[in-house]
């Protein structure tokens, strides 16, 4: 049951501080991923100012306010199941990934709620856009990022919903101990990242000027 | 295994704490403040980005290697968002040579 420690690592604290290395090394090139679209995003923002703050104005703050709060609430669930799998115990551990996992179902259901409120007000470019403003095509720019940013992170999501369901799936088969429970906190660091990521797209996104008009 | 454990308690502070920024950045949105605004927004945004990474991400507890790690990732953003903007918001300073078109 117990694993052990693999033969080119010393102890279980060297390979442990590997895989945590390795999963940064990971999600620096994550924030890059983002990073490169947030950076397009930014530069048009700065291009076409009105027509961003146009369309970020059509996005509803109450959801995304709301889809925030609950990914952070995720992201809490994650850092007590880490907790739970340091202390070795695996029943809490299998509980709060469970709900990590129910959370991140929340977040994604309201995040499909505001696309389905989208495709009512034919906001989507490509299949049913349209816009009645000065500078309709700008508009439709600003939709491209918020769905291309918004979509790439709930792929994000579900690979971290499997991740969890996965991670559930091994506790309960008894694969984790207070001595190796690597997995759980470099799925952890993933989760928490996805939630990083989040918190730069609600200002960026649905905050754009809302004093403004 | 030596890695260090947090108390629940510590994360049930960085929780309210992070709750409490995205109801400040909620907020503060809404007070005319022209480019101040966004300026907070992103301000706020990246407390609570390194308030996951250091308490919720274990950064805080661990060793230097991993920072320098952490703080690549956004050294090589840093590097496209200051060129490419600079190129940018810099091209209207110098009027272009017209002279060449003829």
């Amino acid at each position: 049951m117990a694993r052990p420690v693999e033969h080119q690592f010393d102890d279980f604290e060297q390979q442990h501080e590997a895989a945590y290395q390795g999963m940064w090394i990971f999600l620096a090139t994550e924030v890059l991923f983002f990073g490169a679209v947030i950076f397009a995003y930014t530069l048009y923002r700065g291009i076409y100012y009105r027509a961003f703050l146009e369309g970020s104005h059509d996005l509803s703050v109450l959801m995304g306010g709301i889809n925030t709060g609950v990914l952070l609430c995720s992201s809490l669930c994650m850092a007590l199941a880490v907790h739970a799998a340091q202390r070795g115990r695996i029943n809490q551990l299998i509980v709060f990934l469970l709900a990590t996992a129910v959370i991140g179902s929340v977040f994604l259901g309201i995040k499909g709620m505001e696309y389905y409120s989208h495709y009512k007000d034919h906001k989507v470019p490509g299949l049913n856009f349209f816009d009645s403003g000065d500078e309709p095509q700008h508009v439709e720019l600003f939709m491209i990022f918020y769905f291309v940013l918004t979509g790439m992170h709930a792929v994000h999501m579900l690979i971290g919903l499997g991740m969890l369901l996965i991670l559930a799936l091994l506790a309960a088969r008894g694969k984790f101990s207070a001595a190796y429970y690597d997995p759980v906190d470099i799925g952890g660091l993933y989760w928490h990242f996805v939630d990083v990521v989040w918190v730069f797209l609600f200002p960026l996104l649905y905050l754009v000027d809302r004093a403004a008009k | 295994m030596s890695s260090e454990i947090v108390p629940p308690a510590i994360y049930f502070r960085v929780w309210a704490a992070l709750l409490i920024l995205l109801g400040l950045t909620t907020v503060l949105a809404y007070i005319p403040m022209g480019w101040f605004n966004a300026f907070l927004s992103v301000t706020i945004a990246f407390a609570k980005a390194m308030i996951i990474v250091l308490f919720f991400m274990h950064v805080r507890y661990k060793g230097r290697l991993v920072r320098v790690f952490v703080c690549a990732g956004v050294f090589w953003l840093a590097i496209l968002f200051t060129l490419t903007l600079g190129d940018y918001f810099t091209r209207s300073w110098l009027p272009a040579p017209t002279v060449w078109l003829r």
